[in-house]
């Protein structure tokens, strides 16, 4: 389907109501796997972290991570969750390399946590109440690579790889009830749904909650009723969008793709689409069908949860203050404008900022030193910013450009040093012998003799042309190499112009 | 009798891959029927407030702590693999998607 085969956003809106499911799956960052002693563990060397149960071989008996339970029911508790008094696991059966048991252990008729809600803020103010069904725990399948082809995805791969190390690490999934009512607003749902999720699991410590390491991943149902009607229409479910900016994208674009095919007559296949990040479009995965029939049943190699209600309440004491609240909260406290407070939001440098405050900055100094100069040097160096320096690095260098002893200039070679691990900011002031020299001895020195090195600019000072002065406060900052305060240099300069012969 | 047919049963060793002559078909379909039969009996007398019983062992929140244990070394991890390029297994290439 081509761009044209859309339709206009605002005409499929006044044609249909959009109507909306997520399911989104997070993946915990316990230690070890959800059935097994294996590590949990990003980026280690290919099929290091499996053993017989993670693999399915004969003998491998599943047994269940206590860690991960609790951090399910967390996870649960704050999205508002009940916690089953019986919870089991069961057996979701499907063959397809990527789990080498030929089913995946998840759980079915008894899922751990069911009926929550959320309430997400959009930009506009508008607030929407999102109801949760349920979340369940489960396991993660391995990692395919498909091979060879002319675009290295499935389509014409020739044969595909498979590391098992993800394979068995344990997944929430949460699944909301259907969200009707959302209209114009349905992209940004869908984008703020997930960006709150991923928030609260931060939150909690429960995942690392990275969309580009695939710890938060999200699927998203979109069907149409027309205008009118109150028949639901036949929904697509789009696969692999994992980034916040593609939930938003993905979900626009299949309103546009299946108004355009309803309003000719055309009628839509219930079906997995793919979603595509470098075309922004979505394509046709396999329809359902008799291969769907998982055949679910309960898990008989693990035994039924009943997680007593002295530990529920006990972990319900353990949440910490709901993200949207702290933001509310921070907002206030620092006095940022909007803009300034999404900046640090969006860089995802709210923890950076609040610890570089508590450990004394002013707040609009470690906004101002995050979003800007480390933020560009963490991009150019291809990591996250609050992994060059820490906060209380960070107020230690701040500090000593209040008290005067750095400009921001020097700070900026100071953070360098900092950054290259010379040492604390006051230790890089030292080595490098940066700080601003305060002593006017120096300066006066630097002053007189830019002075009368420019004989014609000392004449028009004294004329009482002082804007003449920046061309020897240059003269003299470049002398200095930087580390002098212009200010005061400006203040000599015009003294030192009456005074010398 | 119960209502198991030959078509079931065949459909079924489809979904689970396993592959049955038309003798094995036309055996399972009557065994399958019994048992359906068999638990017809057994719901007859279960009430309503019955639950019905996956695990028949009375225990529960059986766990483990969350403490890393080696695993198989990438060699015997891959030992039974039929088919490996360098770490990883290597599997055909299968037209479907997840």
């Amino acid at each position: 389907m081509t761009r044209s085969e859309l339709m206009d956003y605002d005409k499929a809106l006044e044609l249909f109501e959009p109507v909306l499911g997520f399911e989104v799956h997070v993946e915990l960052n316990t230690k070890t796997k959800m059935f097994c002693g294996c590590a949990n563990e990003f980026g280690s060397g290919a099929n290091t972290n499996t053993c017989p149960t993670c693999l399915g071989l004969p003998g491998g008996l599943p047994q269940v991570n206590k860690k991960a339970i609790e951090s399910s029911i967390r996870l649960g508790l704050a999205l508002g969750c009940e916690i089953a008094e019986h919870s089991r696991f069961a057996r979701k059966n499907y063959f397809y390399p990527d789990t080498a048991k030929n089913f995946q252990t998840s759980q079915y008729d008894d899922p751990i946590c069911h009926d929550g809600s959320i309430t997400i803020e959009l930009e506009s103010g508008r607030l929407v109440t999102v109801e949760i069904e349920r979340a369940h725990m489960e396991d993660d399948a391995g990692k395919l690579t498909h091979m060879g082809g002319a675009t290295g995805r499935i389509q014409g791969a020739d044969y595909s790889l498979v590391d098992y190390n993800r394979g068995g690490v344990p997944l929430v999934e949460i699944v909301t009830q259907m969200i009707e009512g959302a209209e114009h607003d349905a992209p940004e749902i869908g984008r703020t749904y997930v960006a709150a999720i991923r928030e609260i699991a931060k939150a909690l410590g429960v995942s690392n909650a990275r969309m580009e390491e695939g710890n938060v991943r999200c699927d998203a149902n979109v069907s149409l009723r027309p205008r009118g009607s109150n028949v639901l229409g036949t929904r697509t479910e789009t696969k692999n969008v994992n980034s916040l900016r593609s939930v938003e994208r993905a979900v626009r674009y299949e309103i546009q793709r299946q108004a355009a095919v309803l309003h000719a007559g055309g009628t839509i296949t219930q079906e997995t689409r793919h979603w595509h990040e470098d075309t922004g479009r979505t394509s046709a995965g396999r329809p359902k069908s008799d291969a769907d029939d998982y055949r679910y049943f309960p898990e008989p190699d693990l035994l039924p949860m009943a997680p007593s209600r002295d530990w529920v309440e006990e972990l319900r004491l353990t949440l910490p203050e709901p993200p949207a609240a702290r933001r509310k909260r921070l907002q206030a406290s620092w006095g940022f404008v909007n803009l300034e407070f999404q900046d640090v939001v969006n860089s995802d440098l709210l923890d950076a900022v609040e610890a570089t405050v508590a450990a004394g900055a002013s707040a609009q100094a470690a906004r101002k030193w995050w979003t800007g100069e480390i933020a560009r040097l963490a991009n150019v160096a291809g990591v996250a910013a609050d992994s060059l320096v820490t906060p209380v690095q960070l107020a230690a260098l701040i500090e000593l450009v209040e008290a005067g002893t750095l400009t921001d200039r020097l700070a900026r070679q100071v953070l360098e040093g900092v950054i290259a691990g010379e040492g604390t900011p006051v230790e890089v002031v030292e080595s490098r012998g940066l700080a601003v020299i305060s002593d006017d001895g120096p300066l006066i020195a630097a002053i007189d003799a830019a002075l009368l090195d420019q004989p014609d600019v000392l004449a028009k000072i004294r004329d009482g042309k002082v804007q003449a002065a920046g061309a020897v406060i240059g003269a003299v900052m470049k002398a200095m190499r930087g580390q002098a305060d212009a200010a005061r240099v400006r203040e000599l300069v015009l003294e030192r112009a009456q005074a010398i012969e | 009798m119960s209502e198991i047919t030959a078509e079931q049963v065949a459909h079924l060793a489809y979904l689970a891959r396993i592959d049955l002559s038309p003798l094995e078909i036309t055996d399972l379909t009557h065994d399958l029927g019994q048992i359906v039969d068999s638990i017809a009996k057994v719901s007859e007398v279960a009430t309503a407030d019955t639950p019905a019983t996956s695990h028949p062992m009375p225990l529960t929140n059986v766990f483990r702590d969350d403490i890393v244990v080696p695993s198989l070394t990438v060699e015997q991890a891959l030992s039974g693999a039929p088919d490996r390029a360098g770490d990883k297994f290597r599997v055909p290439a299968i037209l479907d998607e997840e």
